[in-house]
């Protein structure tokens, strides 16, 4: 008896609908988030997570409409950000129905930001996300999309945004990110060991195997995949009885 | 029968009001101590830290008609923070006083773990359990927390383990408690608290 493995299917939307792009760039539609998180619900997923990748200001009230549209049809815990810079800003994401809030640029530029949030919901509802990006000997800090460096090691940055409250860590590598060519094992085992919350690893998922690597050698405790599963390339369900059969511990859907 | 939701101004509780509408329950969420005072049936969700909770019950004037209400002998259920605050205190906010329900205190987990204890777990059966009616033994609930009753005095049915063995569900006469969150616990929380309704009505 321990802790299961989470797979989290990931939507990123453009406020309503959910759109894939490769390195943060060229995104194109990919269906509607409704739909997709019923299917996901259905099919095992361990929780979901919704993202507002244009996070545009006037954009916000259809976010917050669709977050309520998924939430209303979940019955596994909802992750929502994207452009969350303030306090208020979580709390309408909370009240629409998410139960975790993730934060990134905003943070990196106030930290302080993660405490308000962690104070007001909670630490288990704050999901710091990092984008991070090799330079050299260790991972720089990426912030507005993947697209700006925010001149920060990583691994440090992972620690201090735990002592600020945050209770997760949502780890996505931009080399890899869309590029399927597997998840950043260095990079996740690096931050997984930093730090005392349990990690997501994002980005660059492909096949089974990628998911058996990122939890047996990247210490990963959920991994998080979005093209994939929208393309129906690869089920859940399909992806848990692999990762169960070797040796993964999972938890597999009745 | 409706089921009373104590709406303390913080948690989850929109996505409990969805889970009991799924399975076709009435309920009320309220922050009226009348409203708890007379109560067929009652729900306590909580989420975030425990301090929050316990001042909101203070302040709000909610802790004396739930005791009360709970000492009637009226069927209740608490989820996460809602488990923890049946005990004396917590190591998470030591100076405020729990609704001293249930003998004992909440603890943190231990440190050599990965906190919060974030995901899905299993349960190990101490004994017989309406709550846990129909659930089968290999099932996982969800779990989000960092605080845990470690010694609960007999009062728990199943407990689950992450650094160490903690109470996962309580049944003490009309006394139901669960540390995980049956709301976002996929089908097999939809099947304990349907287990509560049956219980309660």
């Amino acid at each position: 008896m321990s802790l299961a493995h989470r797979i989290i299917p990931c939507l990123d939307t453009d406020g309503e609908r959910v759109v894939k792009g490769v390195n943060f760039v060229g995104l194109r539609d990919a269906g509607d988030p409704v739909a997709l998180a019923t299917r996901y619900n259905s099919e095992g997923a361990d929780e979901l997570v919704v993202l507002d990748i244009a996070a545009s200001r006037d954009r916000r009230p259809t976010f917050l409409e669709t977050i309520r549209q998924v939430a209303a049809e979940l019955a596994i815990p909802l992750t929502a950000g994207g452009g969350i810079r303030t306090l208020d800003d979580g709390r309408a994401v909370v009240r629409a129905g998410a139960d975790k809030v993730t934060v990134n640029t905003a943070a990196v530029e106030r930290p302080a930001l993660i405490s308000e949030l962690s104070r007001e919901f909670g630490a288990q509802a704050v999901v710091l996300a990092i984008d991070a990006k090799r330079s050299g000997d260790h991972w720089d800090v990426m912030v507005r999309g993947g697209r700006e460096s925010a001149s920060r090691d990583a691994l440090e940055w992972a620690r201090l945004a735990v002592a600020y409250g945050a209770g997760e860590i949502l780890l996505t590598s931009v080399d890899r990110d869309g590029t399927q060519s597997g998840f950043d094992v260095a990079l996740t085992a690096a931050v997984s060991r930093a730090v005392t919350v349990p990690v997501i690893a994002s980005g660059g998922a492909k096949s089974p195997e990628h998911f058996v690597e990122i939890f047996q050698e990247g210490a990963a405790d959920a991994a998080l995949a979005a093209s994939i599963f929208h393309d129906s390339a690869q089920s859940i369900r399909a992806l848990k009885e692999f990762l169960a059969a070797r040796g993964v511990e999972v938890r597999l859907p009745c | 029968m409706i089921v009373t939701i104590l709406d303390y101004g913080a948690g989850n509780v929109p996505s409990v009001e969805r889970a009991l509408q799924r399975l076709g329950a009435e309920s009320l969420r309220t922050s009226s101590p009348e409203h708890i005072s007379n109560a067929d049936a009652l729900l306590l969700p909580g989420v975030g830290h425990y301090a929050a909770l316990v001042r909101a019950l203070d302040e709000k004037k909610l802790r004396a008609p739930l005791v009360g209400a709970i000492q009637r002998g009226v069927p209740f259920l608490g989820i996460c923070l809602g488990l923890q605050v049946l005990f004396n205190s917590s190591e998470e906010a030591a100076q405020l006083q729990g609704l001293k329900l249930l003998p004992g205190t909440v603890s943190a987990l231990p440190s050599n773990v990965k906190l919060p204890h974030m995901g899905w777990n299993q349960l190990k059966k101490k004994r017989e359990s309406s709550l846990l009616a129909g659930i089968g033994a290999g099932a996982y609930f969800y779990f989000a927390h960092s605080y845990a009753a470690l010694d609960s005095n007999n009062a728990s049915v199943a407990t689950s383990s992450h650094g160490t063995e903690f109470a996962a569900v309580i049944e003490q006469k009309n006394i139901h408690a669960v540390q995980f969150h049956p709301e976002k616990s996929g089908e097999a929380g939809a099947r304990l608290l349907q287990n509560f309704l049956r219980i309660a009505a």
